[in-house]
């Protein structure tokens, strides 16, 4: 018999009462957040809210001292690592822009490319040309087919970005979680940003988390605000940015 | 390997190291046994004992790059792994003796019947027998390693906590192969081999074959290691060396590739300790030294690490340098000597000499193919008028 509600079920994730504490901080308290098929979900709130533990979480970096965290509706996420997670479906772009400087932008996509992962797949592994058209369309798709035969290493901040990105796209997990995306970019490059997100958005599920309130203004969806590890509101971004506990939190009281 | 893997693996300087190895191994041996003694372009045997050892010891080189270079896995005790493959063959050199020992026991080597053993210990069996002996170089170190790194990588002990403890492997081992009751032959190690395959290992011939072996050895290692770097899985090796976690969070298994890498490194560790026995005529428990160990190490970084032909090329230049400083009035000096080779190198080649030379070499080429592109712009803008008319 399944004892959970039909909501966690039909949910892409779903965290129930989930704590964890550092050293006595309380990094993440009674926290419980649902995320549907398809939606987009932005994160908000302050330095030390915990969307970056919460995003531990999820990945498996981070066990979690209590409460339930589902993938699926039924894949229990506390009890695996890293790979598995990462295998089921759950693509991650750093805070920081995480790419592999000293290999060339394509070679970058192929690493993320979500075909054999075990060493003698990659061992024997001869390109396909269904490979490289995947890498050519994700290329395109982050305005970097200019830049392929690149150093990672060498492009600029907002190019790390987007390559990080574009990785994400060629592991082509379920869900998407996309940490502060638009730091450090022009405003040029974040309304971009936000149209390759909105585009992403129309295949998989998405969580991001920013500071950029123009940026998840123009995103237009669900906002979530953290606050010492807990949900505080949830709702547009209207509705979030007016309610007066949010404002209490960000202008400090 | 399948032919693809081969192609893809050599590149001009693959190339150009292979062809190098190739012609020593053959051009050596035959001076020296061919050519009358004496004469100019005669190779003495000391020499080509010497140069075999060499390239042993750049095969062990080229086991440490592989894991070091390109993975990131900076191991403080392959000289271990050297050792215990020494020592497979030795043991089988030991068994070779026979009656011909001092007591003249065909069973026992010299040192067991000395300390009153009467009976081979289990752990001696088969290695009378050649292919034996063969194979467990490859599969006592590789055995190790395996089991080092299974416990090591999937605790996700990495960077200096990885250093350390391999040292302690090392030294763990020097200790256990001093004790004469660890069946060995303790401090003396084995040495007095009379023959190996029914030929004297001391004949010029054998050292020649040898010499040659040793070559052989060396490019199948290097085709090995350039057909793991330039396969997928040497690009995963280098995002595991560069960004560890990222690797993790794309979906693959990283103590798996650690493992693997850590695994044929440790045997390819192992053949460069069997050849090099033989040709040096002892394995004692100071090849478990630690200090070996570092040394090798910095053969690599002398070389360039993640080059593999640095690492070759590496071993061969310290190794010479070695050679030629411990044998004059410089011999006391010789320790300081590489420390502040390591110092220099680390500060002012940090890529090493082949690291530092394909840098260079990149370099010009680019400022070459700009020089032509620019002048090739130049006549476009000269003929473009032409055009308009």
């Amino acid at each position: 018999m399944n004892v959970m509600d039909t909501r966690a079920t039909s949910a892409m994730l779903y965290l129930d009462g989930v704590h964890v504490s550092f050293d006595g901080f309380h990094a993440i308290n009674n926290l419980s957040l649902t995320l549907e098929p398809g939606e987009m979900r932005a994160i908000i709130g302050p330095n030390g809210a915990g969307k970056t533990t919460m995003m531990d979480i999820i990945t498996g970096k981070t066990k979690p001292d209590e409460g339930t965290v589902l993938f699926d509706g039924v894949t229990d996420l506390t009890r695996l690592d890293e790979t598995r997670i990462a295998e089921l479906g759950i693509g991650r772009k750093f805070q920081k822009p995480t790419v592999f400087e000293s290999q060339t932008v394509q070679d970058n996509l192929l690493l993320a490319l979500n075909v054999d992962h075990s060493v003698r797949g990659t061992l024997f592994w001869r390109g396909s040309r269904a490979e490289s058209e995947r890498i050519d369309k994700v290329l395109e798709t982050i305005r970097l087919t200019e830049a392929r035969n690149r150093l990672a290493g060498s492009l600029s901040h907002g190019q790390k970005q987007w390559l990080e990105i574009g990785m994400l796209l060629a592991q082509d997990p379920k869900l998407l979680l996309v940490d502060e995306p638009v730091a450090g970019m022009t405003d040029v490059e974040t309304h971009l940003t936000a149209e390759l997100l909105k585009e992403i958005n129309k295949t998989h599920t998405v969580m991001v988390v920013e500071h950029d309130m123009t940026f998840v203004r123009e995103l237009g969806v669900k906002v979530t605000c953290l606050h010492e590890g807990t949900v505080l509101a949830e709702g547009t971004i209207d509705q979030v940015s007016s309610n007066e506990r949010v404002i209490e939190v960000y202008l400090g009281r | 390997m399948t032919p693809h893997m081969l192609t893809r693996s050599l590149d001009r300087g693959a190339t150009i190291f292979l062809l190098v190895v190739a012609a020593l191994g053959v051009l050596i041996p035959l001076s020296n046994l061919l050519l009358p003694a004496g004469s100019f372009l005669q190779v003495p045997t000391y020499l080509v004992a010497l140069w075999g050892k060499y390239a042993c010891y750049a095969i062990l080189a080229l086991a440490i790059d592989l894991i070091w270079g390109y993975c990131g896995i900076l191991s403080l005790g392959h000289g271990a792994f050297f050792a215990l493959g020494g020592y497979a063959m030795g043991m089988y050199l030991m068994r070779q003796i026979g009656t011909r020992g001092v007591y003249g026991n065909p069973i026992l080597p010299d040192f067991m019947v000395f300390l009153n053993w009467q009976k081979l210990p289990w752990y001696w069996y088969g290695f009378d027998m050649f292919w034996f002996a063969a194979l467990m170089v490859l599969v006592v170190p590789g055995l190790l390693a395996f089991c080092f790194g299974w416990l090591a990588f999937r605790s996700r002990v990495t960077g200096v906590y990885l250093s350390i403890i391999t040292q302690a492997m090392t030294y763990a081992l020097l200790l256990a192969f001093f004790r004469n009751d660890f069946g060995f032959g303790g401090n003396n190690g084995l040495t007095d081999f009379k023959d190996i395959l029914g030929f004297n290992v001391q004949a010029e011939g054998t050292r020649a074959a040898l010499f040659a072996l040793s070559c052989l050895a060396l490019i199948v290692g290097f085709l090995i290691c350039r057909a793991i770097v330039s396969s997928k899985l040497g690009k995963v090796l280098i995002a595991v060396r560069d960004a560890e976690s990222r690797t993790r969070f794309l979906g693959y298994r990283v103590e798996s590739y650690k493992l693997f890498v850590f695994t044929v490194s440790a045997c390819m560790a192992g053949v460069a300790g069997a050849l090099y026995v033989p040709q040096v005529g002892i394995i004692n428990p100071s090849e478990f030294a630690p200090g070996n160990s570092i040394e090798a190490v910095i053969w690599v970084a002398v070389g360039g690490r993640g080059t593999l032909v640095g690492a070759a090329l590496g071993a061969v230049v310290v190794n010479y340098a070695k050679t030629f400083f411990t044998s004059g009035v410089l011999a006391p000096y010789w320790l300081f000597m590489l420390g502040a080779l390591f110092i220099l190198v680390t500060l002012l080649l940090p890529k090493g000499i082949v690291g530092t030379f394909n840098a260079w070499w990149d370099q010009s080429n680019e400022k070459r193919t700009s020089a032509t592109m620019a002048s090739a712009a130049a006549e476009d803008g000269v003929t473009e008028p032409k055009l308009a008319e």
